[in-house]
């Protein structure tokens, strides 16, 4: 079980939360222009990392505000918690096999 | 020449005090190459092996598996077994893998426990109602058994059950396949291993695969920490570890892997002899032969590799259990776990080609893909054989994320098997 720490109400159980999936898919800035391979990409292609994941959360049943966590997927240790719109955190991006 | 099982042999071998049964398999070291290497030992990876070596005459292969065979999600698993899916593609697949089912005991020569016991699949609401009917509908129309059945006809089915209109989660009827059931999970890894080894196939485990040797997008073999091995086609089927497969190879999948969660209680006498699923309330339940009810729960929300799942989906699946079946309300829990499963946006698996030539992959099945892994083994042999889809298969290619023609399970699918 998460103990998640929102940046705005404190940590708080993951039962609070809802879930973005991955982090940093910007919106295509040019819609009409993109082909069907490219939709796929924006769509439904996800990293799925096994390792440390980049990922959205939402306080549901708090702030009701979105930021992003950078997430063991393994160990499930979260290891940042950042603003939307704020650049990477500085970690390694480990990947497991 | 593998030695058969039957009522003389087990009467031979009582004699020795079960100390002399031959192994099952053999145990080889990988060769430095062969035709096919298949990537996984679940119920799939070997499924494809045996079908690969009986239906196309394909022996060259190996199956490496990172661990024990088995030992993923076909161990794991609640081991539903039904086919009344909602699409035609779907229907199509999953029934052929139903139909090979029935017969795959003797086939095998193994004991699989095939049980056709039943799949009640139950509506707590008005809107769960039209779209049960709506299936059992469609499942008519593509030769399926599937009928309705009202709250008494439930309640003189399943006595267990409240059907009561002011619990909690009110049954206001419910679809039932007769033909579905349940099977031994490990007993389809075993079977399919020992048929598959007898025909020639080497099974490799505790042999992860850390990577794929590719050159001018065509695969050459694999990496794996027994050394290279070199293979003219390579198969994946990982379930849970598919996007990891992938990117190694250099390609994207639309793959989710999160852990859906199973229990089993303590063993009581014969209580509950169908299974009971509800899609709405994330759980599903069926007694085995040694009396434990088996109980399926729900998935985690968020990306996980972690064979384990969350405290929160066990708490609201026992909740939803003991609404059900307040009978079962002291029951203790012997064993929880999880499993990996690699669910798709459209609750369908991916069967087929991927952008690398030589390179397939099986995968996608989620929460619902031991039921199908006869069927699946077979279309996939055919795949890598002919290095084209099967016509069973051809809807569920990769590419349909790019085309747009999704097959959208969520209903027959969900979390529910
Ligand atoms: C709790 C639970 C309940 C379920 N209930 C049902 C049900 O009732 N009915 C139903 O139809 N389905 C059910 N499922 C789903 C079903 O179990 C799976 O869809 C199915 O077993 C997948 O089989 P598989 O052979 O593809 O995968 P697995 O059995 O997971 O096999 C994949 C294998 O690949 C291996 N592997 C991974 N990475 C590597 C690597 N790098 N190198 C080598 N090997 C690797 C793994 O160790 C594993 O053994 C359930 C799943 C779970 C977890
Ligand atoms: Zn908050």
């Amino acid at each position: 079980m998460l103990l998640i720490p929102c940046p705005y109400c404190g940590p708080r159980s993951e039962e609070e939360f809802s879930y973005g999936n991955e982090a940093h898919i910007p919106r295509p800035k040019q819609p009409d222009k993109l082909d069907d391979a490219e939709w796929a990409e924006y769509v439904f292609m996800r990293s799925n990392t096994k390792g440390v994941f980049l990922e959205r959360w939402m306080h549901a049943q708090g702030c009701r505000r979105w930021f992003n966590v950078a997430r063991d997927t393994v160990s499930y240790e979260i290891l940042a918690v950042y603003e939307i719109g704020a650049p990477r955190p500085e970690l390694e991006l480990r990947r497991d096999v | 020449m593998m030695a058969r099982y039957s009522i003389f042999s087990l009467a031979r071998n009582a004699l020795s005090y079960h100390q002399d049964w031959p192994a099952a398999w053999r145990d080889p070291a990988p060769k430095p190459s062969y035709q096919v290497v298949i990537i996984g030992g679940g119920g799939h990876g070997l499924a494809t092996a045996y079908y690969l070596a009986k239906e196309h005459g394909i022996t060259d292969v190996a199956v490496i598996e990172r661990g024990w065979l088995g030992g993923g999600n076909t161990g794991r698993n609640t081991t539903v077994v039904r086919s009344n899916y909602l699409w035609d593609e779907s229907a199509a697949l999953y029934d052929f893998a139903l139909k090979i089912w029935e017969g795959l005991s003797q086939e095998l020569n193994f004991n699989v426990m095939f049980s056709q016991r039943g799949v009640v699949n139950l509506a707590h609401n008005q809107h769960d109602l039209r779209e049960l009917s709506r299936r059992i509908n469609a499942n008519r129309l593509n030769g399926v058994d599937s009928e309705f059945l009202t709250p008494a006809e439930i309640k003189r089915m399943i006595p267990i059950i409240d059907v009561r209109a002011g619990g909690r989660y009110p049954v206001l009827g419910a679809s039932l396949q007769r033909r579905g059931g349940t099977a031994r999970h490990d007993a389809l890894a075993w079977g399919y291993a020992r048929a598959a080894d007898a025909r020639g196939v080497d099974i490799i485990q505790e042999c992860p695969v850390e990577g794929f040797r590719i050159e001018n997008g065509r695969v050459l073999g694999v990496e794996t920490a027994k050394g290279f091995i070199g293979a003219a086609k390579v198969a994946i089927a990982v379930a849970g570890h598919s996007s990891v497969m992938a990117t190694l190879a250099g390609f994207r999948m639309p793959v989710t892997s999160v852990p859906l969660q199973a229990l089993v209680s303590e063993p009581v006498k014969p209580a509950l002899d169908t299974v009971v699923m509800s899609n709405a309330i994330h759980a599903y339940i069926s007694q085995s032969d040694k009396g434990e009810f088996v109980i399926g729960a729900g998935a985690d929300k968020y990306v996980g590799y972690g064979q384990r799942g969350s405290l929160p989906v066990t708490e609201e699946t026992l909740a939803a259990v003991c609404e059900l079946f307040p009978s079962l309300r002291r029951m203790r829990m012997m064993r929880q776990w999880g499993g990996i499963v690699d669910t798709c946006p459209d609750a369908s698996p991916i069967l087929g080609k991927t952008p690398i030539d030589g390179l397939y992959i099986n995968c996608g099945w989620g929460t619902g893909g031991f039921k199908s892994t006869p069927g699946a083994g077979w279309v996939y042999a055919y795949t890598i054989a002919k290095d084209e889809p099967h016509e069973l298969n051809a809807p569920f290619s990769l590419d349909r994320f790019r085309t747009g023609y999704l097959v959208d399970e969520h209903g027959a699918a969900a979390v529910a098997h």
